[in-house]
């Protein structure tokens, strides 16, 4: 009985929050709806890691964002726009709920991200579904673009064009002909791997990851008796320091690639100096250090004299394209969506035509995938890897 | 299912496997000293050992070393490692008597019912958790390979490394050392008169207190060491890595035999062999899997674990 009683106390609960929940949207909107149509103070938001594993990546290209805000701002002191920050942790469990969050709030016309793929698949549709523009600066798992979501757009390639362009650098510039390949079992990673086996054909050996993993034994007892003298991993920067540093502890001496999602400072942190050295990192952009304009002083000077990290150029033009619509007066979800559909003008900083397709994906024209190498202890621009 | 890649490599996954399992077994001996006294599953213990890495890490840091530092030589090398052994233990024990003092005892007092002491003991690892991941920024901290890995000799093709058998030998120092010390001594007695019945034992003039707050240092020293030989060994930590340790130290426990100081040994090897023999075999996305699994269909067989509870039941 008194466990009924229990239940049935329990349901009225959770109805009365549900209801009650409801209730306060609707009161929200109904507030913004009476308001005026001047287009000041709303919010980018910025979606991504900002704290824990791959905050790294994260927080340059929220640094970008709000590099490209603050400029907006002094020039538009009269009517500000805001960034609003949603630190995923770069964890899918908590992009919804945090997606959700930005979906209440009705002076976010615009969100920057979310920056992984694993999280995109799970936030995208609740937006998608409020009808929120997003421009993703870095999650690059392909299938993203196939879902229908009409507010997707991506500001780089996709892992279709970092995956092979990882593929042909391994075959073509590194030469190596027994090659092991690693993911994490994330969106992202498993995907890349994919792209990359696709290009190299046959393999010396694959496994798999978890990310959070930290005890790594027993892949790496695989790695070293398949005599592979190049891995591929794919996964995030936290996962691929320990990888490598166990490896080389057990005394491999070949050369780890990775892509977009290791290629930051990081990793170096991780792995330490000595064991990161000479490791590949690939990332469908240009070199953040090399941005044109004044980017890369104007980047130094804000942010306590950092070098730009992947990918902070591309949200600091990226951001600037819902700036500009929002100095247009495309104040409301629709309108800006409309705008960055329609958009078509080359980045300050990064030089590449942002053009969307109907999918949201970046013009594969623009598309261009660089290599990086960790050299004494930096990541430095190795090459441009040439287009098959 | 491949066969080629286990039994190819079967002497290296044995051997790192019970590198790995030592690591289990130190921090499962917590587990199990808190269960044999109070009957209650320390689940702040995966912090306690998460509190020794940072430890070490701190330690080596104010002696002047980062993640890019070279080996040292072995002079200074015996002082990080003794250095970072010491501040470890200590800051876990003192983790450990905390979690006591705040999240426990105060319960203990009151006659609280079971449950309340299983939520009082996440809430504590929660906030240990919460509390590093706040301060450091949730950031992954890299450490120096202060012991280059270097093979001694070969067993049927494996290398054994320098690093493997200072784990294993320290680890067994230490087990051995426990269970005599809590087997033959004045305050072991307590221990085990405690386990076995409390309120008798209070009688015989033991001061229950005092004994229960004994079993939480001497299971924080064993995860401080278990947390150096870990920065030694993998030279990483972050604020939630105890989560998954503390949860496969736990499974140790109980397979051994949850209570039984032997039993945390024997369950941590087996544990660490199981999980890379299932790496080998079945591909490393089934390693966790596969330790779980094996813990379920021993619990069929075996309710109390291999070895069964022997701290509550061991003669006086």
């Amino acid at each position: 009985m008194r466990q009924k009683l229990a239940r049935v106390l329990g349901g009225v609960a959770i109805s009365a929050l549900v209801i009650s929940g409801a209730a306060a949207c609707k009161a929200d909107s109904g507030n913004e709806g009476g308001g005026s149509s001047a287009a000041c103070d709303l919010k980018i938001g910025f979606f991504g890691p900002l704290t824990g594993d791959a905050a790294g990546l994260g927080i340059h290209m929220r640094n970008g964002t709000k590099l490209a805000i603050d400029q907006y701002n002094k020039d538009n002191a009269d009517c500000k726009v805001n960034l609003q920050e949603y630190d995923s942790q770069g964890d899918p469990a908590k992009a919804p709920a945090l997606a959700q969050q930005a979906v209440g709030d009705n002076k976010v016309v615009g969100i920057i991200g979310p920056a992984f793929s694993g999280e995109s698949e799970v936030a995208d549709p609740i937006f998608d579904e409020a009808g929120l523009p997003i421009i993703t600066p870095s999650a690059t798992r392909p299938s993203l673009s196939t879902k229908g979501w009409k507010i997707f757009h991506r500001g780089v390639g996709n892992d279709t064009s970092q995956g092979p362009a990882a593929g042909r650098y391994i075959k073509n510039v590194l030469k190596a002909d027994k090659v092991y390949v690693v993911d994490d079992q994330s969106a992202y990673g498993a995907g890349l791997v994919d792209e990359v086996k696709k290009v190299l054909g046959t393999v010396a050996g694959e496994d798999k990851i978890q990310v959070k993993q930290t005890n790594f034994s027993a892949v790496v007892t695989k790695i070293v008796s398949s005599g592979a003298t190049t891995l591929f991993f794919g996964g995030y920067y936290t996962e691929a320091g320990l990888l490598l540093k166990q490896l080389k502890g057990a005394g491999w001496k070949g050369t780890m690639v990775a892509g977009d999602g290791v290629n930051d400072a990081n990793f170096i942190k991780v792995a330490g100096q000595q064991v990161a050295e000479g490791t590949i990192l690939t990332c469908p952009c240009a070199p953040a250090t090399a941005a044109k304009g004044s980017f890369v002083s104007d980047y130094k000077a804000a942010f306590d004299n950092a070098e730009p990290g992947t990918y902070a150029d591309v949200s600091y033009d990226i951001t600037k394209i819902f700036l500009e619509g929002i100095k247009d007066g495309k104040s409301t979800r629709s309108d800006l969506l409309n705008f960055v559909n329609g958009y078509n003008k080359a980045g300050g900083a990064t030089g590449v035509t942002y053009k969307f397709e109907s999918n949201g994906e970046l013009d594969p024209a623009q598309v261009i995938v660089w290599a990086f190498k960790v050299n004494a202890g930096k990541v430095v621009p190795d090459i441009e890897i040439p287009k098959a | 299912m491949n066969f080629d890649e286990l039994f190819g490599n079967f002497p290296t996954l044995t051997i790192t496997g019970l590198e790995q399992g030592a690591i289990y077994a130190l921090v499962a001996l917590g587990y199990t000293l808190v269960y044999g006294v109070l009957r209650l599953i320390n689940f702040a213990h995966s912090e306690v050992f998460m509190v020794g890495t940072f430890a070490t890490l701190w330690t080596w840091q104010f002696l002047g070393y980062d993640q890019n530092s070279a080996a040292p030589a072995f002079g200074p090398l015996l002082v990080a490692i003794i250095a970072g052994l010491l501040v470890a233990a200590a800051a876990s024990a003192l983790t450990a008597v905390t979690v006591e003092l705040v999240a426990y005892r105060p319960l203990r007092r009151r006659n609280a019912p079971p449950l309340a002491f299983l939520i009082t003991a996440i809430g504590a690892s929660f906030v240990l958790a919460e509390s590093f991941g706040i301060g450091t920024e949730r950031a992954p901290f890299g450490m120096p390979t202060l012991i280059p890995q270097e093979t001694l000799f070969t067993v049927f093709g494996a290398g054994v490394t320098n690093l493997q058998m200072l784990i294993l030998g320290i680890t067994l120092v230490m087990m051995v050392g426990l269970d005599q010390f809590v087997n033959r001594s004045r305050l072991g007695r307590g221990i085990r008169a405690v386990a076995q019945d409390a309120d008798t034992a209070a009688l015989m003039g033991v001061n229950k207190n005092r004994v229960i707050l004994l079993v939480f240092v001497l299971g924080g020293i064993m995860a401080g060491v278990g947390a150096l030989l870990w920065d030694v060994r993998y030279g990483f930590t972050k604020f939630n890595i105890g989560f998954l340790l503390g949860l496969k130290a736990f499974a140790a426990a109980v397979l051994g035999g949850i209570g039984n100081l032997r039993g945390a040994l024997l369950g941590g090897l087996l544990l660490g062999l199981a999980e890379n023999y299932a790496a080998g075999l079945f591909g490393g996305e089934w390693k966790d899997f596969t330790g779980f699994v094996l813990l379920i269909v021993l619990l069929m067989f075996r309710p109390t674990g291999l070895l069964g509870e022997s701290l509550g039941r061991a003669r006086a």
